[in-house]
């Protein structure tokens, strides 16, 4: 029994059009002050419902149909509305996820800090400032008196955090929920975050509920961890114990597929099935004549790269630069550079993995190289001959088939309104691949089987599937096209751990099967280091570095690389 | 059947919405009834409007059956040439739908293709559609109406004005409505234009006539849908105030604005009736016609809910 929190047998359900669903079950949670414990869990866990449980703010129409909740052994389900909004600020805060959000855009960090505390103390203005400021400053930001009078927008991703945590810390409260705190923010920017939410436990002896999906986050800073799996309570105990021996099956399955930084596996093992088991009749639908083979041939059968030793894709000293509309034409143009000055190549049969945070112009280079936008000055070759740039590239060439894209959120990259038949069939269509309809649906079929899809998946529409699903079809639809070169844009940074792994495992086993050339850009540095075979890091539009994956792991030579690598949180804290 | 309806009903949004939202299921019947009663106007109506050997200029200015004097063969009475209102009030609103259909119809494919293009396009066409737009909003509908018509009666000859003259009103009513698509369109076009389907149908090359009209346009066809309904009242609205100033349907043909305009003249003479049906009608049409449209807005866009 903790003696701050403890939730005994707790269960939600949202009364639903299709029924009750039951979001959580049976939860059991008790926190120390000063704990931090994590919950943990995919989405669709329940992680959130937890938090919302808690704080007493469950949307409508959902309800709490059993169990406890106790703050300081006080029942805090007893409590009226009135009651439970006092004391909401004072007893228990939260942290969301997006600072981006969280504050009013309207009005100065004074206004919403001053406001707080004023609305649970009775102290005079100029009392409550004091106490902001001190606030600020211990939540990290340098010179805060001067910075109360700015808006939320003068300040960056991971200053806003700062303030929000300060904000949470207004009224003292004795447990703040924190739900995804650094989700939104770059690695760097995350650890101090994390360190801060370290440092408040320790010295205030607040107890955080720590909501997260990334294991590396719950390594780094967790007491205790309960693992979560749709709205099930799958394992609970001490981090190091749980995340180190864990013993139930979902847990080593979680773990199994959270990539790691340490090691390059051939492929992620033991990790779970996507879960619905497809009833026969699913399975048994079939075009005539379409197989995993089929499609494998198929592939094959496409002309094959010419023999051109050197690198299937060079970009040459490529400058993006984009220019703000100017006021009047005779004002100075006001340039943002997003690339400067970028070379690299990609080898034949290679995966290239391109590491940045966020603005670092990762995106922008895959725009670029597939000629959606236009780059200022540099060349790009493709097996040895330069490619006409931005729209300067005609519909007809044919390099719009050679050269493929799989995007970062399957569920934008998909037209909602377009079976997967049509939408894998498109480029097949458009590039003349099939001599008719019949053999267009044999190969969409054979290639839906080619990245583990039922065939039957072709006769749906994308809503009808889960991201991880969409993510195959969207790779499915850059296969068919036949390409020598696949540009992966952060293909899983919208997945759950295991999905991702999923995908991972299947554009690995393509990539050794067709001898296609990758480009694949993430942020995840684990994600990177499980897929590439050279590593180029950039930051602000400028590469920094730029070496073969095992050597850039083992030794970066260059300090910003050291420092990424320094604060992805990883699953190698637990064994020290 | 039946498991297949209780599977429907539950799994169907806007059929489970539409089952709990008494009031759209009263809209829907009235403006379900209204197209019943145009369309078969010719089978169900008492009597013909249209045939003059059919009325008797005698039995002019009957009041409705239920009020002294009133005559059982005329419902809810005749109007000034001894025409049976009911059957001039189904005929009109048959005249009325139809125009009012054509006339959306004709402003969702001119203001919906100029819209899209506009927005997927950008720069100088976007700039020159949207200030036509401008223009076009800034004069009021009914001048626009005024216009059209006019200048069709200047050039056309008289004989074939008679039979043109359902296209013109189409086409004035048409172009004072047609911004409203192309500026729905163009919006959620800008929407859509940066997802990454698009961008992935760019990559390969397709063409953008028909990225425009295979990717986008099914994306975007929810708020033109509501724009269409809620337009529809307006049009027949548009339809009726143009009858009623003379210048839409000629008086022969009774449409329910010339009912009105007929009716107004009678209406200090205590020949009430005239008047009061054919608005009646009207405004219920509009009214559940209007609350259909507000129905479809908040099934189609959550945050409305």
């Amino acid at each position: 029994m903790g003696s701050l929190l403890n939730v005994s047998d707790l269960t939600v359900r949202f009364p639903t059009r299709f029924g009750e669903f039951t979001a959580i079950e049976g939860i059991n949670l008790s926190l120390e002050p000063g704990e931090i414990h994590g919950l943990v869990g995919e989405s669709g866990a329940g992680k959130s419902t937890i938090g919302a449980a808690i704080i007493g703010l469950i949307q409508a129409p959902g309800y709490i149909a059993q169990g406890r909740v106790e703050l300081h052994g006080k029942d805090l389900r007893a409590l009226t509305q009135a009651e439970y909004h006092k004391l909401r600020g004072a007893k228990i805060s939260m942290i969301f996820q997006d600072p981006q959000t969280s504050l009013n855009p309207l009005l100065t960090i004074e206004d919403q800090l001053v406001e707080t505390i004023r609305q649970h103390s009775d102290v005079s203005y100029n009392e409550a400032r004091k106490q902001s400021i001190s606030l600020l400053k211990e939540t990290g930001i340098q010179d805060a008196a001067a910075r109360m009078d700015e808006y939320p927008h003068q300040f960056s991703g991971g200053m806003r955090q700062r303030v929000v945590i300060a904000l949470a810390l207004c009224t003292n409260p004795d447990l703040i929920i924190a739900d995804e705190p650094t989700t939104a923010l770059d690695v760097a920017i995350q650890k101090q975050i994390l360190a801060l939410i370290r440092q408040l436990a320790r010295d205030r002896g607040v107890g955080f509920v720590l909501i997260t999906h990334d294991i590396g986050v719950i390594a780094e800073i967790t007491d205790s961890v309960s693992v979560l799996r749709g709205g099930k309570l799958m394992e609970e105990g001490a981090t190091q114990q749980v995340l180190g021996a864990p013993d139930h099956d979902y847990t080593k399955a979680l773990m199994a597929a959270v990539p790691r930084l340490d090691e390059k596996l051939e492929r992620f093992a033991n990790i779970m099935s996507e879960a619905p088991t497809l009833s026969t009749p699913e399975l048994a639908w079939r075009v005539q004549g379409a197989s995993d083979q089929f499609a494998s041939d198929w592939l094959l059968r496409g002309e094959r790269p010419d023999a051109h030793d050197g690198p299937v894709l060079s970009v040459r000293n490529l400058d993006v630069t984009f220019y703000s509309s100017r006021p009047f034409s005779w004002g100075k143009k006001n340039g943002f550079t997003a690339l400067d000055n970028i070379s690299l190549d990609v080898q034949p049969g290679q995966v290239l993995g391109v590491i940045g945070e966020s603005g670092s112009g990762k995106s922008t280079l895959a725009k670029a190289i597939v000629g959606l936008l236009r780059p200022t000055a540099g060349e790009i070759l493709f097996n040895g001959s330069p490619l006409p740039l931005g729209r300067d590239r005609a519909r007809a060439h044919p390099v719009r088939r050679k050269i493929q894209m799989v995007f970062q959120d399957p569920y934008s990259s998909l037209n909602n309104r377009r079976k997967i038949e049509d939408i894998i069939g498109e480029p097949i269509r458009f590039f003349g691949l099939a001599d008719s309809a019949a053999q267009r649906r044999r190969i969409v079929a054979s290639v839906l089987e080619l990245v583990e899809m039922p065939q039957r998946a072709m006769l749906k529409f994308p809503h009808q599937f889960s991201g991880g699903q969409r993510q195959r079809i969207a790779v499915a639809r850059a296969l068919v096209a036949r390409p020598e070169f696949l540009i992966c844009d952060e293909p899983t940074s919208a997945l759950d751990v295991s999905i991702q792994a999923q995908i991972l495992n299947l554009l690995k086993d393509l990539q050794a099967r067709f001898g296609l050339s990758i480009l694949f850009i993430s942020h995840n540095l684990a994600v990177v280091r499980q897929m590439s075979d050279h590593v180029v890091v950039l930051k602000r539009g400028q590469l920094v570095e730029s070496s073969a994956a095992e050597s850039f792991f083992a030794n970066p030579t260059h300090d910003y690389s050291k420092l990424l690598l320094n604060d992805t949180p990883s699953l190698e804290l637990i064994a020290s | 059947m039946l498991a297949y309806w209780r599977r429907i009903k539950i799994e169907n949004e806007m059929l489970y919405l539409f089952l709990n939202n008494r009031v759209a299921q009263v809209a829907a019947v009235i403006a379900i009834l209204s197209v019943f009663g145009a369309l078969f106007a010719p089978i169900i109506a008492p009597t013909d409007p249209y045939d003059l050997a059919s009325f008797d200029i005698l039995d002019s200015f009957l009041p409705p059956a239920w009020v002294d004097q009133g005559d059982p063969r005329f419902l809810i009475g005749t109007d000034d040439q001894g025409r049976d209102l009911l059957s001039s009030i189904m005929y009109g609103t048959r005249l009325s739908l139809l125009v009012g259909l054509s006339s959306v119809a004709f402003a969702a494919v001119l203001g919906t293709s100029l819209g899209l293009a506009a927005g997927y396009i950008g720069g100088r066409f976007d700039a020159a559609v949207m200030r036509i737009a401008d223009v076009q909003l800034s004069l009021p509908a009914i001048l626009t109406a005024l216009l059209v018509d006019g200048v069709a009666r200047g050039i056309l000859p008289r004989e074939q004005h008679e039979d043109l003259l359902l296209v013109v009103l189409t086409v004035a009513i048409g172009l004072s409505l047609w911004v409203n698509f192309a500026r729905t369109a163009r919006a959620s076009t800008f929407v859509e234009r940066n997802k990454e389907y698009v961008q992935a149908a760019e990559i390969m090359g397709l063409h953008p006539v028909r990225i425009m009209a295979v990717a986008i346009l099914p994306n975007i066809l929810g708020p033109l849908m509501v724009i269409g309904t809620i337009d529809l009242a307006v049009a027949i609205l548009l339809e009726a105030t143009l009858s009623f100033l003379g210048v839409g349907v000629p008086p022969n043909q009774p449409s329910l604005g010339t009912l009105i305009r007929i009716g107004t003249e009678y209406i200090f003479s205590g020949e009430w009736w005239i008047v009061i049906f054919p608005s009646m009608t009207l405004i219920i049409m509009i009214v559940s016609v209007n609350i259909l449209g507000d129905f479809f807005r908040t099934v189609l866009n959550p945050r409305l809910r």
